[in-house]
């Protein structure tokens, strides 16, 4: 156990159960991102997968809104610490997106408008635990939040959730994103507090 | 360790960090406190000082009513112990050694601290690259690091205050916004740009930035909210 903190006391720690070793709670939406937020016009906007074969599917905006969406409720946990719990959002599972793509793939890498990328296993974009999301709170979704849409997969550390998403490939080979390349963790769940490589 | 007050509400922690392993200018830490019940929290905060052997420095201000940043600001003694983790972030780095190209900060507020660790790294390195700082404060009280600034001012670095709510005396800028006039556009060879402060803050410069026609893929941010605390 690490040394006491002299003085130290801390918050009231009577309603932490639902929280993440090492998180805190906040209500606001802090904003975190690497650098400018792209601005992507609806009627150029697309949505691809490319498989490991190279086999390219495409939503435009219209389609996608097209596709039977989901109104998921759920906690986000960001690297930086906070938690917000209870946040409502519209978007296609990706089930739905995935679900007749032909594919061997284990790995997904998410590419995003303005050149963003985070990795991840192909497992956990399905089965109920990822969307294409575009409306957080019964608006559209703000573009410092990721608009018009983002990746939201609510069981890992907010960083997967890539904002602005342009598409996913699907790979045979898993290839470290953007944080994972720069020192963060390769997968990254909260729940065993994976920030950072060799947690 | 040490400490250095620098405006009313901002600290600066000097740490001695037994086999640290060097930082790059920009990067930061992890900050945990554990209370006597086992308990733990932790925040990141900045680096502000240069890679130095075992000595960081680390900038904390004040968030009202915040969990750590009072302990650090007002409750922390010298000679008391901390636990720190890092350096974290590759990203929003500048390395004398392997970057040539001129450079534009523009902080706000406390987004100061990763700025003067660039700042004080060229100094440290010698360089000569062409350094423009555009720093964002409420009020000529709130100005971090004011004399260091002055100081380098004569070693080629080039420093625009920008006060949003009250102007010093004699200010030829009324007091405002920082806006375009403020960062000017890229001209000749274009620098890397590195933006720190409040959400508002970085998201607002860097979209002036890009309408200013800087290469998006060369404006790098750092921000932080209001929860920070």
């Amino acid at each position: 156990m690490a040394p006491f903190t002299p003085g130290f006391l801390g918050r009231d720690r009577s309603a932490d159960t639902t929280l993440p070793p090492g998180q805190y709670l906040t209500h606001d939406f802090p904003v975190l991102s690497a650098g400018p937020t792209p601005r992507i016009p609806l009627d150029r906007w697309e949505f691809t997968v490319m498989t490991e074969a190279g086999v390219v599917r495409r939503w435009s905006w219209a389609e996608l809104l097209a596709l039977p969406s989901e109104t998921p409720t759920v906690d986000l946990h960001c690297v930086t610490k906070w938690s917000k719990l209870s946040t409502d959002w519209e978007g296609v599972s990706l089930d739905t997106l995935l679900g007749d793509v032909d594919t061997a793939a284990d790995y997904a890498l998410v590419r995003s408008y303005g050149g963003y990328t985070t990795n991840l296993p192909l497992e956990d974009l399905l089965d109920g635990k990822a969307w294409i999301a575009y409306r957080y709170d019964g608006e559209e979704l703000p573009s410092e939040h990721g608009g018009p849409a983002r990746l939201l997969i609510p069981h890992l550390y907010l960083w997967k959730s890539a904002k602005w998403v342009r598409g996913i490939e699907l790979l045979i080979e898993d290839e470290p994103g953007f944080w994972e390349s720069l020192g963060y963790h390769n997968y990254g769940d909260p729940w065993r507090e994976q920030r950072y490589q060799g947690d | 360790m040490d400490t250095r007050t620098e405006t009313a509400s901002a600290r600066t922690l000097v740490l001695d960090v037994p086999g640290w392993p060097g930082h790059l200018a920009g990067q930061h830490v992890d900050v945990r406190l554990t209370a006597a019940d086992g308990y733990t929290a932790q925040r990141s905060y900045s680096i502000a000082s240069p890679a130095d052997g075992d000595h960081l420095e680390l900038l904390v201000q004040l968030v009202p009513g915040g969990e750590v940043s009072p302990y650090l600001v007002e409750g922390f003694s010298i000679g008391d112990a901390v636990e720190i983790r890092g350096p974290i972030g590759g990203w929003f780095v500048w390395n004398p050694a392997t970057s040539g190209e001129p450079v534009l900060l523009v902080g706000g507020g406390s987004g100061i601290a990763p700025l003067m660790a660039m700042v004080r790294a060229r100094r440290a390195a010698a360089s000569r690259t062409p350094f423009r700082l555009v720093y964002s404060v409420r009020a000529p009280d709130q100005v971090i690091y004011a004399d260091e600034l002055v100081r380098q001012s004569a070693d080629g670095l080039d420093v625009t205050l920008v006060h949003t709510r009250l102007a010093p005396p004699g200010s030829t800028r009324p007091a405002g916004r920082i806006g375009v006039e403020d960062l000017g556009r890229p001209t000749g060879s274009a620098p890397d740009c590195f933006v720190c402060g409040p959400t508002g803050f970085v998201e607002s410069v860097a979209d002036m930035l890009v309408g200013l026609g800087h290469d998006p893929a060369r404006i790098r941010t750092e921000r932080f909210g209001p929860s920070g605390g």
